[in-house]
């Protein structure tokens, strides 16, 4: 294989007034493929994607864009580059039409070429309705569809979406879902950053879990499924009894007991719950597949972040 | 000592600035039709109730009327207070509040020139604002010189360095309510004090002096006063030479003084 790279950070540093955001991570992006930045609030996700935006300038390491050091081409990076903010920065004192023909100014796209794109764009994430009304008065969901849609003005190569469905119902999460299919389509590179991990397993080709601003796990959604919880998990009420016979039946499982419940997570091919269920009966027993949820658990744990 | 040299760095700049004050005017016009009442109204108020009104207690030395002596001044006073608080107020609610910086600095602008868009904004209101009000005195007949075509271009440049002083406030403020602190520790005092209401010769020579160091208001009434009046005989050009020094000096501080706010 070779793939082209498109964006690749070697040692990326970056420290606020000492705190260390991010610490000194690695990787490749490459042309075409969709990458999923994962991980607890605060892991430095967000970091990353403007260090890789060029808006901030990393402390240490290195991250070039298409061949380009992000240090000294922030024009040219930051033209191949769309980016859809965690933060909303929709600007109030305009419509839904004017914030993209003024935000279109600043790519210096010629203004009817910016009318005729701006108006494609509306039809694509379905706010043709809204046209004319003041940012104020759109729903959060709304919002998140035209941050995309600016995104989306400068025709880029890369696309970075930070938490694009956080606060969405599910009708527009899946309408997004669907428009970032469609780019994917098209060619365009997404970076993601999100923290529904059925988002992530349905949209990335290759993720990264990311905790206190270091890389601790990367690779494709499902077989990070396969090695860090097996295929299925068995879900069944505690008690000492049930935890002692699991221990016997399933003699190298990873059991976790969360609130009154155990989790069961093996190495042995689908089949095996079915058939210990099939020989005992326990209590509120349930047999699901394993996901990407599983996965981030166990590596990040379950305490919550400040 | 690199720390200070950082703070004086030639900005980097391109006809992208005027996308950024694009983008403000195109919010002025919106609205521009309530946005012309104050500066048209409160002029006629300040000549009504102190150049009409207390104007008929106050004998000036050289016998002028006292409307026509502060009504050159109200035209200062407005480039001052239209600029600074374009450059206060207004930019600090884009940048904090609408994230109108960040939203820009992610596409090819930067945002040195996000922040020079801003000052010519700043400089643009004052020469608006000043030239309403500049239209007011004319009309009662307080600015006969011809000279007061020269005061437009005096505005922007007098606007230019406000917004500019303006701006360091906003770099380093935590947050908008602390913008009080420079308007009653700067902007009030320069209102009163810049030889707006009384001439300079009523205080002590030593506070004269140090009234024309410090005080950018000052320059300005001085030399809008020249202007609209034909008195070019009083050498204003040093009052000019002022501005065209000061101005440079601030408008780069508070570009380097927000990126390093800005720029994390
Ligand atoms: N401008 C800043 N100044 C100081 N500290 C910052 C700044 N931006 C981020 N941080 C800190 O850097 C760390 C990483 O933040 P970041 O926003 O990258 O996290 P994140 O992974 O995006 O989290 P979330 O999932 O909550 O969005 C946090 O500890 C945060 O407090
Ligand atoms: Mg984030």
């Amino acid at each position: 294989m070779n793939r082209e790279i498109l964006v690749e950070a070697e040692g990326l540093k970056k420290t606020f007034d000492g705190l260390l955001a991010v610490d000194g991570i690695n990787f490749k992006i490459f042309k075409g493929e969709s990458f999923g930045f994962l991980g607890p609030n605060g892991a430095g996700k967000t970091t990353t994607m403007k260090m890789i935006n060029g808006v901030s300038p990393p402390t240490a390491g290195n991250l070039t864009i298409a061949g380009m050091d992000v240090c000294g081409n922030g024009r040219e990076i930051k033209s191949m580059i769309g980016v859809a903010p965690q933060e909303d920065n929709l600007d109030p004192d305009f419509t839904v039409f004017q914030n993209l023909t003024v935000y279109a100014r600043y790519f210096n796209i010629p203004k009817e070429a910016a009318k005729k794109r701006a108006e494609q764009l509306l039809r694509f994430v379905q706010l043709e309705e809204k046209r004319d009304v003041i940012i104020t008065y759109l729903s959060a969901g709304m919002k998140r569809r035209l941050i995309i849609a600016r995104a989306l003005l400068n025709e880029p190569q890369i696309l970075i979406l930070d938490e694009p469905t956080t606060g969405l119902d599910p009708q527009a999460r899946h309408l997004i879902w669907n428009k970032i299919r469609s780019l994917q389509k098209e060619g365009v590179t997404v970076i993601l950053t999100t923290h529904y991990m059925d988002e992530a397993a349905q949209l990335c080709d290759r993720i990264i879990i990311m905790d206190h601003g270091k890389i601790i796990e990367e690779g494709k959604p499902m077989d990070l499924v396969r090695k860090h919880a097996g295929e299925e998990v068995l879900e069944l009420v505690y008690s000492e009894e049930v935890m002692k016979l699991l221990k016997q039946t399933f003699r190298n499982a990873r059991m976790e007991v969360v609130g009154d419940k155990i989790h069961v997570f093996t190495s042995h091919p689908r089949g095996a719950f079915s058939k210990m269920l099939k020989a005992a009966s326990f209590r509120g027993a349930v047999i699901r597949d394993a996901n990407l949820e599983d996965v981030f658990l166990k590596l990040t744990g379950r305490r919550l972040r400040e | 000592m690199a720390n200070i040299a950082s703070l004086f760095r030639l900005p980097k700049l391109s006809y992208r600035v005027w996308r950024v004050w694009m983008r403000n005017r195109d919010v002025f016009m919106k609205t521009y039709k309530t946005g012309f009442l104050p500066p048209l109204l409160e002029p006629v108020l300040y000549l009504l109730a102190l150049g009409l009104g207390l104007g008929g207690f106050v004998q000036l030395i050289n016998g002028e009327p006292y409307i026509q002596f502060i009504a050159p001044a109200l035209v200062a006073v407005s480039m001052m207070f239209s600029s600074f608080y374009e450059c206060t107020f207004a930019s600090f609610v884009r940048m904090y509040f609408q994230k109108t910086f960040d939203a820009i600095i992610a596409t090819p602008v930067n945002i040195e020139e996000v922040i020079t868009g801003e000052l010519l904004w700043g400089a643009t209101k004052s020469l608006i604002n000043s030239s309403i009000v500049l239209g007011v005195i004319f009309a009662f007949g307080l600015a006969p010189s011809p000279f007061l075509l020269l005061i437009p271009p005096l505005s922007f440049l007098v606007g230019l360095l406000f917004s500019s002083i303006a701006m360091c406030f906003t770099a380093i403020v935590p947050n908008i309510d602390s913008f009080s602190y420079p308007n009653f520790l700067f902007i009030t005092p320069m209102f009163l004090l810049s030889g707006t209401f009384f001439p300079l010769a009523a205080i002590p020579e030593l506070l004269q002096v140090a009234a024309q160091l410090f005080l950018p208001l000052t320059n300005a009434v001085k030399l809008t006063r020249a202007l609209a009046l034909g008195r070019l005989e009083f050498a204003p050009l040093l009052n000019l030479a002022w501005l065209l020094i000061v101005t440079p000096f601030f408008f780069i501080l508070s570009i380097n003084l927000m990126r390093k706010r800005l720029i994390k």
